[in-house]
């Protein structure tokens, strides 16, 4: 964590989006941002990387489909054979038509599931965590970007960013 | 503004001269009489096919020739099958006859239906475009106005086509051959809505329908670029709200009248959704590939990779869509077991394993895997490739609705099929290019034109 920041906060997704871009190519630092909502393309425009989290979703839906057809293959297979629709060939193909609807909503359900506990993890989230927010208003209605001020002239940065649009520039001093 | 290259208009008008000769030829080849049936069959078995195949396959459309037609003496004559074996194969050779006379008739349906399927689709995406008052769309407008300007020789040759199985001069619809009505108790019950007066009516009453809401949608669209106000987009609105209630019933009924009534005994109840499902991704298929296409040649600097790749979200959705209902009509068919509705996928699956599985591979997976990545989506070529598929694809689920009906287990993709299917990709080629010129490609007074243009994802 640098030991001084700068906190200019937004109130509009469109003008933190625009801000963004011009923090960065001028070359300042952007170390957080906070917003009550999702904003779309502000991952692009910080420059992270892309998520993963598709490709994990993916893997976890191929489980999902894979316990499926080996459930349904035990249960009404070959633990207990189950005359289906009235058609007695206790085999897994000839029956598969009936497991369909199964196995896609295990698929969706592994999907789902995995992939909000793997953001969860991932974002380093669990039940009664205390919440990071610098300023309550982030939950509300306000955009906070949080910029390392460490090795710039403050004066200079607070400039740039009441010129980008900020609404409110804090300074934060951790000594 | 757009030219017709005569590059473009040379291979439309190459494609429908070759697909003309070869129709002819199909119509040439089609047996008309017992003995040329006799003949055919003889070589095909010299070819290899074995007899136990020839007499499983004779024995399956036996049954089935008796269960579609329900006629009491058929099944009498199984029963004594070999006191009247001649009797019988003669029976054989004329169902045989009757298949392979309708075959050229039955490809010309398929590939009419399955272009002006098309046009219908995009007409109805375009006007669902005003209904919802999209944002991202406009830029592509003048690409649909002009798939959906086939909607009106497509439909004509429908209606043609229409006009004449009800005059006898093919028998693709069972029910309008009154010798199998006078046989048949359960078409008997269905009379009052299956009579060829009422049959041509309603189709009649559909297509200038149709033909009337595109033309003034269209119009509407061309007046409002010279517009101070928005007068026009505001009656497009309403027009295009009121055009998709009239569809959605009207093309529910088509479809019961134009393939379910080929099969008279069946019916399903979604299969009006599942004819527009089809109708609608091949539609949305070919606004991508015609977008691609123009951009290709510089003629959309507007249409940027975010416009394609909603395009191919839909395409991936509707795919999945079209799955959706197919399996759900699949499944329940399958389940529940009742004889007559399940003959219906018993002659698909037995007849038409290829075709009727291979569809599912090429309308749902290959878009499923392909389409699923999102950065694939704005990759013109994978768009394309699928595409390409998609349309082979829903070809097939056409060709799967109409042949088990018309040409039973004689259906082969030959010299008509083939050839149907380059005369009317040619005409509607032809048809959509022309109608592209037309008007400036851009709809640059719509109101929602700038957001259009600065659509980015």
């Amino acid at each position: 964590m640098a030991s001084k920041v700068i906190h200019a906060i937004y109130n509009d997704d469109d003008l933190l989006l625009q801000a963004v871009k011009q923090v960065r190519e001028a070359r300042y630092h952007i170390g957080e941002i906070y917003t009550p909502m999702p904003v779309h393309g502000l991952d692009k425009a910080m420059g992270l990387a892309p998520t993963r989290l598709a490709i994990t979703s993916f893997l976890y839906g191929v489980v999902g489909f894979v316990v499926a057809v080996a459930m349904m293959n035990f249960i009404m297979i070959e633990d207990w054979p189950q005359d289906i629709g009235g058609k007695p060939s206790f085999s897994f193909i000839e029956n598969m038509p009936a497991f369909v609807p199964i196995m896609f909503e295990l698929t969706v359900f592994f999907a789902a599931h995995l992939m909000v506990i793997t953001f969860y993890m991932r974002s380093k989230l669990w039940p009664f965590k205390q919440a990071e927010n610098p300023d309550v208003r982030t939950t509300d209605d306000m955009f906070l970007m949080e910029i390392d001020a460490a090795n710039h002239n403050v004066d200079e940065l607070t400039k740039f960013l009441y010129d980008t649009g900020a609404a409110e520039i804090k300074l934060i001093d951790n000594k | 503004m757009y030219t017709l290259s005569s590059k473009l208009k040379l291979t439309a008008i190459i494609f429908m001269i070759v697909g003309a000769i070869g129709l002819v030829i199909g119509f040439l080849q089609a047996p008309s009489n017992l003995d040329d049936v006799r003949e055919m069959m003889a070589a095909e078995e010299h070819h290899g096919e074995t007899s136990h195949a020839e007499e499983g396959e004779a024995n399956f459309a036996e049954a089935e020739h008796g269960m579609l037609l329900d006629d009491e003496p058929g099944r009498n004559a199984e029963g004594d099958h070999a006191a009247e074996a001649g009797a019988h194969d003669t029976e054989h050779l004329e169902h045989k006859l009757h298949q392979l006379q309708n075959k050229p008739w039955a490809a010309i349906y398929v590939a009419a239906f399955f272009f002006f399927m098309i046009s219908l689709g995009v007409l109805a995406f375009y006007a669902l475009q005003y209904a919802s008052q999209s944002g991202w769309s406009p830029v592509l407008f003048r690409v649909m106005e002009a798939i959906s300007a086939y909607i009106v020789p497509g439909g004509i040759i429908m209606f043609v086509l229409l006009v004449l199985s009800g005059f006898h001069l093919n028998h693709l619809f069972v029910w309008m051959d009154p010798e199998v009505v006078a046989h048949d108790e359960i078409i008997q019950n269905k009379t009052a809505y299956l009579n060829v007066p009422f049959f041509l009516i309603r189709a009649a009453i559909f297509l200038a329908g149709w033909f009337l809401f595109r033309h003034f949608l269209v119009r509407n669209s061309r007046r409002l670029d010279e517009a101070t106000d928005n007068y026009y987009f505001k009656k497009n609105f309403k027009l295009a709200a009121g055009f998709l209630v009239f569809f959605l019933i009207s093309e529910s009924i088509m479809s019961w009248d134009w393939i379910m009534s080929l099969d008279p005994h069946w019916f399903s109840t979604l299969f009006g959704w599942y004819v527009f499902s089809s109708m609608f991704v091949s539609g949305i298929t070919v606004i991508a590939l015609v977008s691609i296409y123009l951009k290709s040649r510089g003629y959309l600097p507007f249409v940027n990779n975010s416009h394609i790749h909603d395009l191919a979200k839909y395409m991936f959705g509707i795919s999945i869509f079209w799955t959706y209902l197919w399996f759900s009509q699949f499944m329940l068919i399958w389940y529940s077991n009742i004889p007559e509705e399940v003959v219906y996928f018993i002659s698909r699956i037995e007849n038409y394993g290829l075709p009727f599985f291979g569809m599912v591979v090429l309308n749902f997976l290959f878009p499923l895997l392909v389409l699923m990545n999102s950065d694939y989506k704005r990759v013109n070529w994978f768009v394309v490739m699928t595409g390409i598929v998609i349309l082979i694809g829903h070809y097939l689920d056409v060709f799967n609705m109409v042949m088990p009906a018309t040409v039973g287990e004689s259906w082969f993709i030959g010299i008509p099929e083939i050839s149907a299917v380059l005369f009317f990709g040619g005409l509607f080629t032809f048809v959509v290019f022309s109608a592209l010129t037309k008007a400036p490609l851009l709809a640059k007074r719509n109101p929602f034109i700038k957001e259009s243009e600065h659509f980015h994802y």
